[in-house]
């Protein structure tokens, strides 16, 4: 029950977001008035401009919620655009593009982050591409090494009726 | 030595592989349950202000939904109307928000379900950020402290809002 639940959430985020984005690609804003989420921890020292590059970055680290593989910067749903939206503000409000992420972290759990970070148990996902192909190369080493290696031939023991015999032989040719 | 080893590099894989399949890959934990529950102020869409601060105190059962959720949050909206009119003299409150939706459509499903406690919509995204809401139907319950206790991802039922209520309602303020 729970999981069908879950599918159909997932499925009605993915459609949903899409189609109210189809319906809608100039992202008017609800007729509502302002509505304010306490954002918590802005900096009161605004920084006067706004790098487009250090959103793009920022957005790029970060998982569309409602997407499949898809970062907040390339998702075209309604939901990473307010998230750019989001970085943009807090970038503009001065924290740093670290900060930002962290926000987002906060939030979500490294879940959110479409790289894992380089600690604890993610450093596995990190190190077994690179353990697997040294452990694959030294196995291919060690079987090419096995495989062309001249393999010498034990001496098979010769009767010594037979070797006689072939002694005298010899010896009887003119 | 060299015999039993590529077998053996065999089992961290399945070890890895026996954990992986029994994580549900739809759970995401959220790392707000037992924080203190994000502040907001939302406009309903009756035009009257609902905040956070102004329910403290008060068992906080935050709804997040959308119109266009279906099925989940249309088998939902007629429970959680239920339990609100059960509960509302009992100091608990139903915050309905709805996130990624058209205010026509939101004000059409809310008629559809005479849902009578108080929705507002989120048009910046902001308030489902502050919660990590990354589909709908999530509900969270806030105790009276004001701290996220649950998260629900999926539809809230009458068994489950009254569990969890009741719980809540059993701490001391």
């Amino acid at each position: 029950m729970r999981r069908a639940g879950l599918l159909a959430l997932t499925v009605a985020g993915l459609v949903g977001g899409r189609s109210v984005e189809a319906r809608a690609p100039a992202a008017p804003r609800l007729a509502a008035g302002p509505v304010a989420a306490a954002a918590a921890t802005v900096p009161a020292n605004a920084a006067p401009t706004i790098d487009e590059e250090t959103v793009r970055r920022v957005a790029a680290q970060l998982r569309c919620v409602v997407c499949q593989n898809l970062s907040v910067l390339d998702s075209p749903s309604e939901m990473a655009a307010q998230m750019r939206a989001i970085i943009r503000e807090r970038l503009a409000a001065g924290e740093a593009p670290e900060q930002v992420v962290q926000y987002f972290v906060d939030k979500y759990g490294e879940w959110i982050l479409l790289a894992p970070r380089e600690h604890g148990f993610n450093l596995l996902v990190w190190a077994a591409p690179v353990v697997s192909v040294l452990v694959g190369l030294a196995v291919v080493a060690v079987l090419l090494r096995r495989w062309t290696r001249p393999r010498a031939r034990p001496a098979t023991p010769v009767d010594p009726a037979l070797r006689e015999r072939i002694r005298r032989e010899l010896d009887s040719l003119p | 030595m060299w015999r039993w080893l590529i077998p053996l590099s065999v089992v961290p894989v399945l070890g890895l592989l026996a954990y992986g399949f029994r994580v549900n890959p739809h759970d995401i934990p959220s790392p707000l349950v037992g924080r203190p529950a994000a502040p907001f102020v939302l406009r309903t869409f009756d035009g009257t202000d609902v905040s956070l601060a102004s329910l403290r105190g008060r068992v906080v059962v935050l709804n997040f939904w959308a119109s266009w959720c279906y099925p989940a949050c249309y088998e939902e909206a007629p429970a959680l109307e239920r339990s609100w009119r059960a509960y509302r003299d009992r100091e608990v409150s139903v915050v309905g928000v709805a996130i990624q939706d058209q205010p026509d459509a939101a004000r059409k499903f809310i008629a559809d379900f005479s849902l009578s406690f108080p929705n507002a919509p989120d048009p910046d995204g902001k308030v489902s950020v502050e919660y990590g809401v990354y589909g709908v139907p999530e509900t969270f319950f806030i105790d009276r402290a004001g701290r996220i206790r649950l998260k629900q991802t999926g539809a809230v039922s009458d068994d489950l809002f009254r569990g969890e209520v009741e719980t809540l309602l059993g701490e001391p303020a």
